[in-house]
């Protein structure tokens, strides 16, 4: 199949956007919506719960101190090569287990990372086994499967750059993330 | 086969020898998103001298540095220099004069424009050992197109002396990032003419082309997982073949297109599961507990897959009939041991290993089982092989940046891709025919 291949002046600043006449645009995808990382009230009964029925005044209270893990750490980190969830990120583990257990429609995702060192493929891996054995916490504590959803992003995410012990124990890490 | 080697003894070695020198070619940086550095002596190399091309200095893109670069690349070839000579498809040149420079093979040829925009590059190519004419060709290409008409003659003199298909029509794909983008791109097997695939805010990784090259499926963070997607190369449509629970990941094309295996942690953990190539039939593969299965490598004759397990204790090379069965152990030494591509000819298998510290690239001998290393550099990964079997590309670091390299399979002759702008990763070879 032979392609038409059209270039765009010499530039190097110009190579990314090169459209080819009869052949493919590059699919580009949108950069996602702001998001932030911190705490997002999913909210007891406050939001959205007005009851029928009620007057046109009616405001409906959203009470951010309701919320189980507004105030929780979100990131569990690892020792080198392990999946094992240490003691010391139990108040974690019990606090969205208990969130989780008081609002059953009430999602989390929990995603894996791993350091840079190893290929990219097999750390995809180990980063998945990590946010399953958060989430294996979790369901032995009682939360619903459908509630969890365990993912990984392997090295591809790192939380610190640079090539040291340091850096590298702060990548080995689950985060979780309300849905 | 046609390669001789070269004469080991006399003025004539001397000469070749200080001309064998590592020969970096440097494209026009105006138009190279690559440069191309070749460096490495081969053990048997065709001394070749490629004259420049009547007129191709007024042409759009250096014909005779392609080719000559091209021909390096490959590690048989070891071009001689030629300035001043002025040759083209339709001379006669005195072959004693040729032998008597160390010349076994001489190319000449003209880049002509045309009345209608287009260009005529024409060739001829000379045994000059033999003394005869090996014929020529000539192609009649848009501007656009005469990068891919210097690389068919390359091929075309390429296949003439050694007997052997070239690739350097074939293309590659690969990532970079840049700046927190992320882009897939094709560009020609010699890091030219690229273009974007897809950019992302979010990582891509493990890039992989259907047989028949019109297609790359490849894994897609943007929707805050791994997601496979396959894409149409020409079109850029895309659609998603796996999107199951959990992570979805490491797409490997059966030979003959028809089916994708991949790894799948929808029933938990990461195990290798096959589906059809759009997306249905998902039948599981792999049963290892609690073990890691990854990264499967189909063998070119469809039957067996590779794949990466941990299942051992650690990391290694397990192969499985593509039918389902036992895996067997495929390697054996270090603890560490990933990333199998498998050689066109069903002969090699290239890998990833963990000595010490160091990522090295490594290659199987599939029948003798030896294995030998083939860089000395420490943080390899990612190797493809050429569709004729006779180099590898793979991704490494050098001074602190990704690189692609190119080695033939003895590790000889080695050629750097260097990007100037973003780290590059996860290089894929497509196949003949683009």
């Amino acid at each position: 199949m032979k392609t038409k291949i059209n270039r765009s002046t010499p530039a190097l600043a110009l190579l990314a956007a090169l459209v080819l006449a009869a052949c493919s645009s590059p699919v580009k995808l949108d950069e996602p919506a702001v998001e932030s990382r911190t705490a997002t009230p999913v909210g007891g009964a406050g939001a959205g719960g007005a009851s029928s029925g009620t007057s046109q005044s009616q405001v409906a209270s959203v009470d951010l101190s309701k919320d189980a893990t507004a105030g929780l750490a979100k990131v569990v980190y690892f020792d080198f090569d392990s999946y094992v969830v240490k003691d010391e990120y139990r108040p974690i583990i019990d606090g969205y287990s208990k969130a989780l257990g008081a609002d059953r429609k009430k999602r989390v995702v929990i995603e894996g990372h791993t350091d840079e060192r190893g290929g990219r493929e097999y750390n995809l891996a180990l980063g998945q086994k990590r946010a399953e054995a958060v989430a294996r916490s979790l369901t032995l504590l009682g939360v619903q499967d459908g509630q969890v959803e365990s993912v990984s992003y392997g090295k591809e995410r790192p939380a610190a750059t640079g090539s040291d012990e340091a850096a590298w124990a702060k990548n080995r890490r689950a985060e979780l993330r309300d849905r | 086969m046609r390669l001789r080697p070269p004469d080991a003894s006399g003025p004539d070695a001397l000469r070749r020898g200080l001309i064998g020198l590592p020969l970096a070619v440097a494209v026009p940086a105006a138009m190279a998103q690559f440069r191309v550095e070749i460096s490495g002596v081969g053990a048997t190399q065709v001394p070749i001298a490629i004259a420049r091309f009547r007129e191709e200095d007024k042409a759009p893109q250096p014909v005779g540095a392609i080719i000559r670069a091209d021909l390096e690349r490959s590690g048989l070839f070891r071009n001689l220099d030629t300035a001043g000579v002025a040759l083209d498809e339709g001379s006669r040149p005195g072959m004693s004069d040729w032998r008597g420079r160390g010349v076994d093979a001489l190319v000449a040829g003209s880049v002509a424009r045309l009345a209608d925009g287009r260009h005529d590059v024409r060739y001829r190519l000379w045994d000059v050992v033999k003394g005869s004419d090996l014929g020529g060709q000539g192609y009649a290409v848009p501007a656009a197109d005469l990068r891919l008409a210097a690389h068919q003659i390359a091929d075309a003199v390429y296949e003439k002396l050694t007997g052997e298909k070239g690739v350097f029509s074939t293309r590659i794909a690969y990532v970079t990032k840049a700046a927190g983008r992320h882009t897939l791109w094709v560009t020609d097997a010699d890091g030219e003419n690229g273009q974007t695939a897809l950019a992302s805010p979010e990582p891509i990784i493990s890039p992989a082309w259907s047989p028949d090259g019109r297609e790359l499926a490849y894994v897609s963070f943007e929707s805050r997982k791994a997601v496979v997607y396959v894409q149409d190369v020409g079109s850029g449509r895309r659609r998603t073949v796996a999107s199951f629970r959990g992570s979805n990941s490491a797409p490997a094309w059966s030979p003959d297109g028809r089916q994708l295996a991949l790894t799948l942690s929808r029933d938990g953990g990461s195990q290798l599961y096959l589906m059809n190539r759009s997306g249905e039939d998902v039948r599981r593969l792999t049963n290892s507990g609690g073990a890691i299965d990854t990264e499967a490598a189909w063998s070119p004759d469809g039957k067996q897959i590779y794949f990466v397990s941990d299942r051992g204790g650690s990391p290694q090379v397990y192969r499985m009939p593509a039918a389902g069965g036992s895996p067997e152990r495929v390697t054996f030494n270090g603890s560490y041991n990933i990333s199998p591509a498998l050689s066109p000819d069903g002969r090699s298998m290239a890998f990833i290993t963990r000595d010490g510290g160091a990522f090295r690239l490594q290659v199987m001998d599939l029948a003798s089982g030896t294995v030998r290393s083939v860089s000395d550099t420490k943080d390899d990964e990612s190797p493809s092989f050429a569709p004729n079997s006779r180099l590898i590309i793979y991704a490494t670091r050098d001074g602190g940046r990704d690189v692609l390299m190119t080695t033939t399979l003895d590790g000889r002759i080695k050629a750097r891709l260097v990007s100037t702008q973003a780290d590059v990763r996860e290089p894929v070879w497509g196949p003949y025919g683009r």
